[in-house]
């Protein structure tokens, strides 16, 4: 297992003058060495254009955003209809690729969210400590003390059902996990010494967040949210599978499958896609995960590369 | 002492905790909703009756009076009324719960039993093969959605196989014939302890599609973590000394590094009961399973907030106690997670 930089395969034309190798382009080739990460992320691609595209890429546009087509009522997979109709005659790949927008939006929302409310917070009690500190990790402690889809569950059916509430209720049960994250980060960035000539020079403390902290936390908090992508993806189309997500007309996985697995055991096309379309791209999501951790760790980067 | 003060520390945070979930469900259950009164009263309420509602529930009260009464029941055991029912919850909750522990617990042991020895395989042989595949196994088992994967079970155990039922605790003409006695509420159990083999044996038929699909994110999980644990162990200055000074290397891996890799295990373990016990509630609507997720599902589809609110605070409070008692068994089993 002893392997040198030089099975990174950098030639010697691509270093830069100065001899220095960034960071970024490490990860890059080590993630790149990986066959499943690659797979994984043309698997996300193919999901996120088809979603983006939709209307380009099936005759059956209107059928996908919610047009009911009666008279071909549970057609099973044929050539017009490449993943068969469902139970109001409508082609159920359009469908997949409409309710894309939806199932894979509520994922990217809900970590956007949660990075954004958890990050800055987690900064801030790991910078300050003290009662802030203390505040701060207690309110999370709280959060955490729910079961997670559960709390989700109750504050979606509280708010009504809806694409943007089911959005909040995941974003308000999700962003602890990121506080958490960064604190414990920040925590040990503190020590560092080149926060301390910062401070020593007088830097006002938001200004050293923002500007030494921040930036060092975001690989792992980077990480973090491509593993909880895929996790997202699949609470939200949990919410959606008891009737509390988006609601039909509009396509959507979790609430396809809802729908469909009244039928699943004669038809089970229809469930069955927009289930392997949620379990394809989670799985895409978490190899993915997997394989920026993999990178962005150095000591793993080289047994990496070395062939696994 | 230090563990004595770490045990008593834990209790007390527990505790807090315990009280903050309350005062967040009564939050989720009162302010949120924007009008509790009509949600009682039910569909197109009258003006009258919306009033009548709102005193009957104390909702005219200032909110620190409401909060007071509502704690008050929940000390006497009382969780309020269901609006769809009329029953009150705490009945219907002493109904549905044993069903539900009981697939958590069936659950449980699945994931443990296959979970735990092939973690700790792979582990050990890290790069082999049987590494290889049961990393992908476990990396399945927690991107498949339960509910997927309980459907698929369902239609190749019942619809092509016709091995096994497609749903509920158990048959109708064995409930009929040979009822079960309630003793715990535990069906599996409960005829084991009357000698009742006709309904154990159909009982366990009915439990072992929803139990597996309900096992396979915690094996997934209990795969990963008991991997990764066995791998940081074995990485140990202790055991790279074990190996230098030629101990045999089963001793090694049994004696040494299985011990230490105990803790974090048992923390998998409650990772993995976590997600059994919100799991169950998807699993519970694929297989008519009479539970608390069956409750809740129906109780979100009626708008019935008092029960969506108790059952939320009755799988928290399971939640909270089960991590507790791990951190106590963590504390007396490693004294060394009592410094942090």
């Amino acid at each position: 297992m002893t392997t040198t930089f030089s099975e990174l395969e950098i030639t010697a034309d691509e270093i830069p003058h100065d001899g220095h190798i960034s960071e970024l382009s490490l990860m890059w080739r080590a993630f790149r060495s990986d066959p499943l990460a690659v797979l994984s992320l043309v698997i996300l691609l193919i999901f996120i254009f088809g979603a983006i595209f939709a209307p380009f890429l099936t005759p059956y546009a209107a059928q996908g955003q919610g047009d009911p087509n009666i008279l071909e009522k549970f057609n099973p997979p044929s050539k017009a209809h490449l993943l068969g109709t469902d139970y109001l005659g409508r082609d159920v790949l359009a469908r997949i690729f409409y309710g894309g927008r939806s199932s894979l939006s509520i994922g990217f929302l809900v970590v956007f969210v949660a990075v954004l409310i958890g990050v800055p917070l987690g900064a801030i009690a790991g910078f300050y400590g003290g009662w802030i500190d203390n505040l701060l990790m207690r309110i999370t402690d709280i959060f955490l003390a729910f079961p997670p889809l559960l709390l989700a569950i109750a504050l979606a059916a509280a708010l009504g059902p809806s694409f943007t509430n089911t959005m909040i209720a995941i974003s308000f049960t999700w962003w602890p996990w990121y506080a958490r994250l960064v604190r414990a980060q920040t925590i040990s960035l503190k020590e560092r010494s080149f926060i301390e000539a910062a401070r020593s020079i007088g830097v006002p403390s938001w200004k050293i967040i923002l500007t030494h902290v921040l930036p060092n936390v975001m690989t792992p908090v980077m990480v973090q949210a491509t593993m909880d992508l895929g996790s997202a993806i699949l609470v939200g189309a949990s919410i959606s599978f008891i009737g509390l997500g988006v609601q039909p007309p509009t396509a959507d996985w979790g609430t396809m499958i809802s729908v469909g697995r009244i039928y699943f055991l004669e038809r089970p096309w229809y469930a069955g896609s927009a289930g392997a379309a949620i379990f394809l791209v989670v799985l895409a999501f978490n190899l993915l995960g997997d394989a920026l951790r993999d990178a962005a760790d150095p000591r793993t980067r080289r047994s990496v590369s070395a062939g696994r | 002492m230090q563990r004595f003060d770490y045990i008593l520390k834990r209790l007390v945070m527990a505790l807090f905790v315990l009280l903050s979930v309350s005062f967040f469900t009564f939050i989720i259950a009162r302010v949120v909703p924007s009008d509790p009164a009509a949600a009682w009263v039910g569909p197109h309420p009258t003006r009258e009756q919306i009033e009548k509602a709102t005193i009957e529930l104390g909702l005219d009260k200032p909110l620190t009076t409401q909060y007071l009464r509502y704690m008050d029941g929940i000390i006497k055991g009382d969780l309020g009324t269901s609006i769809t029912t009329r029953q009150p919850i705490l009945t219907d909750v002493r109904t549905f719960l044993p069903a539900t522990l009981e697939l958590v617990i069936a659950g449980m042991l699945i994931a443990i039993v296959i979970g735990i020895p092939l973690g700790v395989f792979s582990g050990a042989y890290r790069g082999s093969w049987l590494d290889h595949l049961t990393r992908l196994v476990s990396i399945a088992g927690v991107s498949m959605p339960a509910f997927l994967f309980g459907l698929l079970l369902q239609l190749l155990f019942f619809r092509y196989l016709g091995l096994l039922p497609l749903g509920a605790r158990i048959s109708t003409e064995v409930s009929l014939f040979n009822p079960i006695e309630t003793i715990t509420g535990i069906y599996l159990l409960d005829s084991a302890l009357t000698g009742n083999w006709v309904a154990f044996q159909d009982a366990l038929k009915h439990i072992i599609l929803p139990a597996v699909a309900l096992a396979t994110y915690p094996v997934g999980l209990a795969i990963r973590m008991t991997r990764s644990t066995i791998i940081e162990v074995l990485s140990e200055k202790y055991i790279m000394a074990a190996k230098v000074s030629g101990i045999r290397q089963r001793t090694i891996f049994f004696v040494l590094a299985l011990k230490n890799a105990i803790v974090p295990t048992l923390n998998a373990l409650g990772l993995a009961f976590v997600y059994s016990l919100t799991g169950a509630i998807l699993i519970e609507i694929i297989f008519s399973w009479p539970g608390l997720g069956t409750y809740i599902t129906n109780a979100v589809l009626s708008v019935d907030f008092p029960v969506i609110v108790s059952v939320t605070l009755v799988m928290t409070v399971f939640y909270i106690l089960i991590n507790l008692l791990l951190d106590i068994i963590q504390a007396i089993i490693d004294p060394r997670v009592t410094l942090q």
